[in-house]
């Protein structure tokens, strides 16, 4: 076998990675409007956004509670990263166990 | 470029999230075929790496930030209709944990950045790959061209969105040059970030990349006359 890495170390390094860019890098983001906000300021159709109905949800906005702070964002970070792996893990994991099963009629 | 609650109407958020629904249901049953023993750990994996990337705002002109869709980067990495079922995830994610991207408006954002981007992005890179040379430089610069492409579809697809069912009655002509001008800087962030992690997984394991089998293909002593997506027998 080569020297390339198994695939758990780059998983493992994908998954540190990710956790170190929401849970570290994302304090130091641009909090300018990003291309659709300054987009709609500019055309004139700004104020038509609504509150999204989790507006108050504890990470709303990416922090926790409201609270602007390193460990604030960091923390609605890594519980991003944490629930996006879990749920897009889950639903590929059961993609896989269907197609494994695909022999037997289950429709 | 989450689209808030608000920004379009009623019928049009009902007719994205319909689309988006049935894009889903198609995915899930198409993702069967690229999910194998080595794409299918790295996907959840993948739509995780997104959501964190699309944390990072970067600055472009004029005061306005834009972040990576991912759109390309996942397709090429697990295969497109993996892809559409990560982007939808992380965009579920946002809009319920995060309240990034409205809730009425899911269905739009899955259309725009899970579907559009996706879709017109993946197609871009196949084409290319065919006409471009079968290395590491070839694939990617097809997949620098189709991130890039994928942020300006994404965003003309809103603008389309708009003009069908905008709230606002604003000249369409203002929208669409506000949207096409500032989602054409962000792509080359796109296509930048899209690059650079491309290249290092390449580097590394480029036998993780679903869009890479045609590299593998090419290898010396090797048949080409292998038939495409044979072999699946699990």
């Amino acid at each position: 076998m080569s020297r390339a890495p198994r695939t758990r170390t780059v998983w493992v390094t994908g998954l540190l990675l990710a956790l170190l860019v929401a849970g570290v890098g994302s304090w130091y983001a641009s909090s300018s409007p990003d291309g659709l906000e300054s987009a709609a300021e500019q055309a004139g159709f700004a104020d038509t956004a609504q509150d999204s109905a989790t507006a108050d949800s504890p990470l709303a906005d990416y922090a926790v509670a409201g609270e602007e702070s390193r460990v604030s964002t960091g923390t609605a970070g890594v519980a991003g990263v944490v629930v996006t792996l879990a749920l897009a893990g889950g639903l590929t994991l059961l993609v896989r166990r269907r197609a494994a099963g695909a022999g037997t009629p289950t429709d | 470029m989450h689209v808030p609650d608000g920004f379009l109407d009623p019928a049009t958020s009902v007719a994205t999230g319909a689309l988006a629904v049935g894009v889903v249901a198609l995915a899930i049953r198409r993702a069967e075929r690229e999910l194998d023993d080595r794409a299918a750990p790295l996907a959840g994996l993948t739509a995780a790496f997104v959501f964190a990337a699309q944390m990072i705002n970067f600055p472009v002109a004029g005061g306005t930030s834009g972040h990576l869709i991912g759109a390309v980067l996942t397709a090429v990495l697990v295969g497109p209709w993996t892809a559409i079922l990560c982007m939808t995830v992380v965009l579920l994610v946002q809009a319920v944990l995060f309240a990034d991207g409205g809730l009425t408006a899911l269905g739009t954002n899955v259309t725009l950045m899970a579907v559009v981007s996706v879709v017109l992005g993946y197609g871009v890179f196949r084409l290319l790959t065919a006409v471009l040379p079968r290395t590491r430089g070839g694939l990617l610069a097809a997949a620098a061209t189709a991130a890039f492409l994928s942020v300006p579809a994404a965003a003309l697809a809103f603008v389309a969105l708009f003009a069908v069912g905008g709230v606002a009655g604003v000249p369409l002509g203002a929208v669409a040059a506000a949207m096409g001008g500032v989602h054409l800087l962000i792509g080359v962030g796109e296509a930048a970030i899209t690059v650079a992690v491309l290249g290092a997984v390449l580097a590394v394991r480029p036998d993780l990349v679903h869009g890479a089998t045609h590299l593998h293909q090419a290898a010396p002593l090797q048949s080409r006359a292998e038939p495409v997506g044979a072999g699946i027998t699990r």
